[in-house]
C-alpha cells in the first residue's frame, strides 16, 4: 500500500477512488503531461482535487448505490411475500423498522402526505446501512481494491461530503417544493418576509434571516451527518496505526460506541428531515 | 473531500431510492400490517364477546338448574300431598266401608232375630195346645183358647 509514514496512511485513507477530467497540459504525478482533456483515475489526491467539479467518486457512489439496492432489495423481497399473518424472522426486522419510523412521522409530522413516511424509512435505512460499512475494519477492503489495481478506496459513503450532501440537496428541493406547493408563492414569500418581525420596515432583515435559516438546514443535515462519520473514521484510522498488539484495546471500544453513533446520526438526519417537512407542510 | 459531480449522483440515486420505495415496498408491507392490525382487533373483540356470551351462558344454565330444582320440588311436595290425601280419603272409605257392613250386618241378625221370634211366635201357639193336649188328652178348640194363647205368643 502507498503508505510508507503516517501523514501518507491517513491521507491516504481519506481520498476517494477519483473518476474525473484531467485538464489539457496537466502534468502528473509521473511526471507525464496530458496531452488532451481526459477522463481517468486519479493517482494522487493532488490530481483528484485538480479535477474539481468534473470528477467522481466511484467509491462513494457504488458503495451508496449499492446499500440502497440492499436496502431495498431485502425490503421488496420481504414486501412481495408479505403475510398478514405470524410474521417470520425478516419480515419481522422490516416491520420493526417500519414502525419505528411510522411512529417518528406520527409524531412529528402534523399533515397529511404519504410520501413522507416512505421518504423517511429509505432516508433512516439508507443511511444506517451506508453507517455501517464503518464497522468494517479500516483495511479490509481497501487492501482488495488495491490488490485489483486500485489506489484509492473508501467504502464509507457518509464519510464523504458528497455523499451526505447528495441526500440532504433532495431533502432541501422536496422542502422548497411542498413549502410553495402548500403556502403558494405569495404566502411563502411572505412568511420569508415578516417573520419573526413583522413590520415593512424589518422585509429585508427578515428576509436575510429567513433565506439563512432556510439554507442552513441542509448543510446542517449534511455536515453533521459528515462530521460525525468523518471524525469516527479519522480516529479509527490514527488507532490503526498503532502497533498490532495494542489496537484492540482501543478500536473495540470505539466500535461499539460507534454502535450508538451510527443509529443515532441516522435516526437524527430521518427525524429532522421529517421536523423540516412539517415545518414546510404548515400553512400560517 | 473535494465537492463534485458526485453529489448530482448521490441526489439523484437518492431520488430513485426514494421514487422506488413510496411505489414498490411502501404500500404492500403497510397493507398487511394494517390488515394483521384489523385481524387482531376482530379476533380481540370476538374473544371478548365469546367469554362475555360463556357468562351469559352460564348464568342461564345456573337459573335454569335452580328453575328445575324448585320444579322438581313442588312436584314432590305436590305428590306427597296427594298420597296423604288419597291414603287419608282411603283409610276414610274403608272405615265408611267397615261401618256400612257393619250396619248392614246388625240389620241382618236383627231380622233373622224378628223372623226367628216370628216363627217361634207361630209355633209357640201349636207347641202349647199339643202340650195341652197331651196333659188333657183332649183336643183343645184351639179358637176357644185363641185369645190365651195369642197373648201368650205375645209375651214371647
Amino acid at each position: 500500500m502507498a503508505a510508507d509514514t503516517p501523514v501518507e496512511y491517513i491521507k491516504h485513507h481519506l481520498t476517494n477512488l477519483t473518476y474525473g477530467k484531467l485538464p489539457e497540459g496537466y502534468e502528473r504525478a509521473d511526471g507525464s503531461v496530458v496531452q488532451e482533456a481526459t477522463w481517468t483515475f486519479a493517482r494522487t489526491g493532488q490530481e483528484a482535487a485538480d479535477m474539481g467539479f468534473m470528477a467522481l467518486h466511484v467509491d462513494t457512489l457504488g458503495w451508496s448505490i449499492a446499500m440502497g439496492i440492499l436496502f431495498l432489495g431485502l425490503f421488496r423481497f420481504v414486501a412481495s411475500r408479505v403475510t398478514d399473518g405470524a410474521p417470520s424472522g425478516l419480515q419481522n426486522l422490516v416491520e420493526m423498522t417500519f414502525e419505528f419510523v411510522q411512529g417518528i412521522v406520527r409524531d412529528v409530522f402534523h399533515g397529511k402526505n404519504p410520501l413522507i413516511a416512505p421518504l423517511a424509512l429509505t432516508i433512516f435505512v439508507w443511511i444506517l446501512l451506508m453507517n455501517i460499512l464503518k464497522l468494517i475494519p479500516i483495511d479490509y477492503i481497501p487492501s482488495i481494491a488495491h490488490a485489483m489495481g486500485l489506489e484509492y478506496f473508501k467504502i464509507v459513503p457518509t464519510t464523504d461530503p458528497n455523499g451526505t450532501f447528495g441526500i440532504s440537496i433532495g431533502v432541501f428541493l422536496l422542502i422548497l417544493f411542498y413549502s410553495f406547493k402548500v403556502k403558494g408563492v405569495g404566502g411563502f414569500t411572505k412568511e420569508l418576509a415578516f417573520n419573526p418581525f413583522n413590520h415593512w420596515i424589518m422585509v429585508p432583515f427578515n428576509l436575510l434571516l429567513e433565506i439563512l435559516a432556510l439554507i442552513i438546514k441542509p448543510i446542517s443535515l449534511a455536515l453533521r451527518l459528515f462530521g460525525n462519520m468523518y471524525a469516527g473514521e479519522v480516529v479509527f484510522i490514527l488507532i490503526a496505526l498503532l502497533p498490532l498488539w495494542v489496537q484492540w484495546t482501543l478500536n473495540v471500544p470505539w466500535a461499539i460506541f460507534h454502535i450508538l453513533v451510527i443509529p443515532l446520526q441516522a435516526f437524527i438526519f430521518t427525524v429532522l428531515t421529517v421536523v423540516y417537512l412539517s415545518a414546510a407542510h404548515e400553512d400560517h | 473531500m473535494n465537492i463534485n459531480l458526485t453529489l448530482i449522483g448521490q441526489s439523484i440515486a437518492f431520488a430513485i431510492f426514494v421514487w422506488f420505495c413510496v411505489k414498490y415496498v411502501w404500500p404492500p408491507i403497510t397493507a398487511a400490517m394494517e390488515a394483521r392490525q384489523k385481524k387482531i382487533a376482530d379476533g380481540l373483540s370476538a374473544a371478548d364477546r365469546a367469554s362475555l356470551d360463556l357468562e351469559l351462558a352460564q348464568e342461564k344454565a345456573a337459573k335454569e338448574l335452580q328453575k328445575a330444582k324448585e320444579e322438581a320440588a313442588a312436584l314432590i311436595d305436590q305428590a306427597n300431598k296427594r298420597a296423604a290425601q288419597i291414603v287419608e280419603a282411603s283409610k276414610d272409605d274403608a272405615r265408611k266401608e267397615g261401618d256400612k257392613l257393619i250396619e248392614q250386618a246388625r240389620a241382618e241378625i236383627q231380622q233373622e232375630r224378628v223372623q226367628a221370634r216370628d216363627a217361634l211366635r207361630a209355633e209357640v201357639a201349636t207347641l202349647a195346645i199339643a202340650g195341652a193336649e197331651k196333659i188333657l188328652e183332649t183336643s183343645v178348640d184351639a179358637k176357644a183358647h185363641s185369645e190365651m194363647l195369642d197373648k201368650l205368643a205375645a209375651e214371647l
